[in-house]
């Protein structure tokens, strides 16, 4: 019961924050709002990625060489800023990131 | 382009961020029996909320037994970068009946924002690029809950799915999303700030590092555009 009652309210979260915007069709934004957004998934998305792979568990930095999350996430920027290709990026990536594990022994083979 | 064209060009455009979040959705379905969710509850969640970083944030939460309030309090301020991509996108959907910006809203995700934002941007003048929005969304829709089911069942066979780093796809997908991006000064400037802050605030509760982050990153980039125009103006 408990939780269904916390899945109606992510619902109810989740969709208000998606919704909130286009909620307002009347309202228009200044310019410096407009321009904030041009860097809205930049600044989100590596606020994401990069502490993925320098603290892969969230809590403990692990910089050594036997962090696939990354190493492989490098290669995947190289990968993403010499093709510009987003299939080669996440295929690529993927694909060294379970070498260097299998490699390393981190996978429960 | 017709409707049926903008519809199905969205859905075939959405594929590399499909593929991105086939593993997320299977160990997001694998995980919820083990914290905590039963079959439906697990399968109730991807098909009600539909917010993947949200619902794995959850599942964590759940297993560390905390309470109801955090738990939303939590989902808040992970799902606010939602409310910036519905403000980004809004002057494109602003004149779209309430029926269709509801749903296009409850299916909003990064992934979808990030294939849709460039639709928009193109430079025709179709009046269907919502079907596009749509083809997009339903696609991303359709195969998060097939994931899920996977993952449930899949989940059910084999123990620890979770050790094999299935995570990775979700940084793989992003990065490929934001480093294309990166293409002027105030873009590159607004990722190392916001890796940067990120980094340092990583240890602040309910991910508040996040959102921090995100801000720093944007008035930077902002503070940055404006300069160089600034300077632009004077040299005329």
């Amino acid at each position: 019961m408990e939780n269904w009652l916390l899945i109606a309210g992510m619902l109810a979260i989740t969709f208000a924050t998606r919704y909130s915007l286009f909620a307002f069709p009347d309202l228009r934004f200044p310019t410096l709002v407009r321009q904030g957004l041009h860097y809205v998934p930049t600044a989100v998305l590596t606020a994401i990625v990069v502490p993925g792979m320098l603290l892969p568990d969230g809590q403990h930095w692990q910089l050594g060489l036997d962090n696939a999350y990354l190493w492989a996430g490098l290669a995947a920027i190289a990968i993403a800023a010499f093709t510009r290709h987003l299939l080669a990026t996440i295929g690529g990536g993927f694909l060294l990131f379970f070498l260097l594990r299998w490699a390393m022994g981190q996978l429960p083979l | 382009m017709t409707r049926q064209h903008e519809f199905t060009q969205g859905a075939r455009d959405m594929l590399p961020m499909l593929l991105g979040a086939i593993p997320f959705g299977i160990i997001y379905g694998s995980l919820a029996g083990a914290a905590g969710l039963s079959t439906w509850q697990a399968l109730g969640m991807s098909l009600l909320v539909f917010a993947g970083s949200a619902q794995f944030i959850a599942l964590s939460l759940l297993g560390a037994g905390v309470g109801l309030a955090v738990l939303l309090l939590t989902t808040f301020v992970v799902n606010l970068r939602h409310a910036l991509y519905s403000a980004s996108l809004q002057p494109h959907v602003r004149q779209l009946p309430k029926r269709w910006r509801m749903p296009l809203a409850f299916w909003l995700t990064d992934e979808a924002y990030a294939v849709v934002v460039h639709r928009y941007a193109a430079s025709d003048a179709s009046p269907n690029k919502h079907w596009y929005f749509l083809g997009a969304a339903l696609a991303m829709y359709l195969n998060w809950q097939l994931c899920t089911l996977v993952g449930v069942l899949f989940g059910q066979q084999v123990p620890n799915l979770e050790a094999w780093g299935l995570d990775f796809a979700m940084l793989a997908t992003f990065i490929g999303i934001v480093v294309p991006m990166l293409r002027n000064r105030p873009q590159v400037a607004a990722a190392l700030v916001a890796a940067g802050v990120a980094l340092v605030c990583h240890g602040l509760p309910y991910k508040l590092g996040l959102l921090a982050a995100a801000f720093s990153g944007i008035v930077l980039g902002v503070l940055l555009e404006r300069r160089a125009q600034s300077r632009v103006l004077e040299v005329c």
